[in-house]
């Protein structure tokens, strides 16, 4: 019965997907239907294998300005976080504006930063812009979420304040510091790709995001369906990693990451 | 703290008109006079909230007290990752992410002791409470009553002098409970130290100690104070005995102010 659970779950899904499409080519086909109103999904195929050289390296682009964003978003959300955690009043002073940052949405900050920053860089500081928050609010929450007599037994052996940070909170924040990892994965993209958007239509740029908006400017539609998968199937990547990466970490001895007959 | 007086006066522990207030305003506990000899093994026993674990807080030195002075004898040496205090709490306290060695090795990495000296010590304090084969399991694939195991072995890992326990088998079944309780009494015959147990047991504490002290309800005072003599070792006999039922009447009767309602506890 299980098994038959599981061979569905996996199915079903993709069942759903070959429907979706084969309905999507019917109506095109039969409607006949121009491609610069609405490509059939085999026309978005067959775009994405002959402009495979601009659209990989607009991929490539991307991923590198996602993945720049998300190590900035990592490292200074968790840095913030033990810094936080070690300093009540750098809490106080600072957590505001961490608040504000991740309040502001991102798409109105981009322009600023464009005319401030160089391009590049500011586009990795949008990723990270929106990225480091879920990190860091995780990070704090897990910091403070330390079994209240396994804190007492590091006290009672005359743990000093490293001691304490590095074999309690951080083992026991991390569970909740990869929750934000995961968050922060695919927010990093969506910041990656709001700022070549922004950059784009100040007449640069090179990614995937800028390369949908250009598509647009000449109605190359397939394209632009073509560098939306690309960025779908990059977000589903980047999420699914991440989670794997998790579950890796947490099999031995994390529930989220242990089996159900438990 | 005078610790060489208590030295002298051969005394494990020693408390003098201690009194714990919390923030609230609350009086958890005293004022409250206690003396506990080495090598005793002492039940501190009351009703929930009569301050019994703060007094051993207190002791363990988690906890400052509002008034009075708490004395602990102190070995001369910590060097080597010997720690004079043992805590074993009510949860077995352990860190979900560390193997059974690694929980148990906590103390001895905390002193900087070496890999080898602790390893050797862990496999020690492991076969002590009969856990040697499963040191590279994982707290969550143990049995309640394993896991307590794991938290007495770390207490004594550090070859503590004073073992302080705070109700450490309250969440176990029966059967698992009187296992523990052999142990425990067959460690303590063995390694002859001092134990001070709290629990809300009057079964338990007069089974498994030397003195028992009846605390009051809440603020936490000394009530009364029994001494249990028996011919040692005690054991399954000694729990059906007519001897251990008359000592837990009389322990009993004492504790009825505490839920008769009197104090409105």
């Amino acid at each position: 019965m299980s098994s038959l659970q599981n061979i569905g779950r996996m199915l079903l899904p993709v069942v759903v997907l070959a429907v979706g499409l084969a309905l999507w080519e019917l109506v095109v086909r039969v409607n006949d239907i121009q491609p610069y109103v609405l490509p059939s999904p085999y026309v978005v195929f067959q775009t994405l294998v002959s402009d495979w050289t601009v659209l990989s390296e607009s991929l490539g682009v991307t991923l590198l300005t996602t993945l720049e964003g998300f190590i900035a978003a990592a490292v200074g959300g968790i840095a913030l976080a033990l810094l936080f955690n070690q300093s009540k009043w750098l809490e106080y002073s600072l957590f505001p504006y961490a608040v504000i940052l991740q309040v502001t949405p991102v798409i109105a900050i981009a322009p600023l930063l464009l005319i401030y920053l160089p391009q590049q860089t500011a586009v990795i500081v949008c990723a990270w812009i929106v990225g480091f928050f879920p990190v860091l609010s995780n990070t704090t929450l897990g910091l403070n979420s330390v079994d209240r007599n396994l804190a007492g037994l590091f006290q009672l052996y005359g743990a000093s304040r490293l001691q304490t940070l590095r074999y309690l909170k951080m083992p026991a924040a991390l569970p909740y510091i990869l929750g934000g990892l995961r968050i922060a994965g695919g927010l990093s993209l969506i910041g990656a790709v709001v700022a070549e958007i922004a950059a784009g239509s100040a007449g640069s740029g090179s990614g995937l995001a800028f390369r949908i908006a250009e598509s647009g400017y000449r109605l190359n539609i397939p394209r632009m369906f073509a560098a939306l998968l690309l960025l779908s199937v990059a977000g589903i990547v980047i999420y699914g990693l991440l989670a794997l990466g998790s579950h890796l970490v947490l099999r031995r001895w994390h529930e989220s990451a242990l089996g159900k007959e438990n | 703290m005078s610790e060489t007086d208590v030295d002298a006066a051969d005394l494990a522990v020693r408390l003098r008109a201690v009194i714990k207030t919390y923030d609230s305003g609350v009086t958890a506990l005293g004022p409250l006079d206690l003396d506990i000899a080495k090598g005793e093994f002492v039940s501190l026993l009351g009703p929930s909230g009569c301050g019994k674990s703060t007094a051993l807080r207190l002791i363990a030195g988690l906890a400052a007290p509002s008034a009075g002075t708490v004395d602990v004898s102190h070995r001369a040496s910590k060097a080597d990752g010997r720690h004079p205090i043992g805590f074993v709490f009510q949860e077995p306290t352990l860190m979900p992410w560390a193997s059974v060695r690694d929980n148990v090795r906590l103390p001895l990495k905390l002193a900087h002791v070496t890999v080898t000296e602790a390893g050797r010590r862990i496999d020690e304090a492991l076969a002590q409470v009969g856990l040697a084969e499963f040191a590279d399991a994982y707290p969550r694939e143990l049995s309640g009553g394993m896991k307590m195991r794991v938290s007495l072995a770390r207490a004594l890992v550090t070859d503590p002098d004073i073992l302080l326990l705070d109700e450490p088998f309250a969440a176990l079944d029966e059967i698992t409970r009187f296992r523990l309780n052999n142990d425990l009494l067959e460690l303590w015959r063995k390694l002859h130290k001092t134990v001070i147990f709290v629990t809300h047991s009057v079964f338990e504490s007069v089974y498994l100690s030397q003195r028992v002290i009846v605390m009051t309800a809440r603020p936490g005072r000394l009530a009364r104070e029994f001494r249990v003599t028996t011919s040692e070792p005690r054991s399954e006999q000694f729990r059906t005995s007519a001897e251990y039922a008359a000592h837990c009447r009389e322990v009993s009767g004492a504790l009825a102010p505490s839920y008769s309602g009197q104090r409105g506890a």
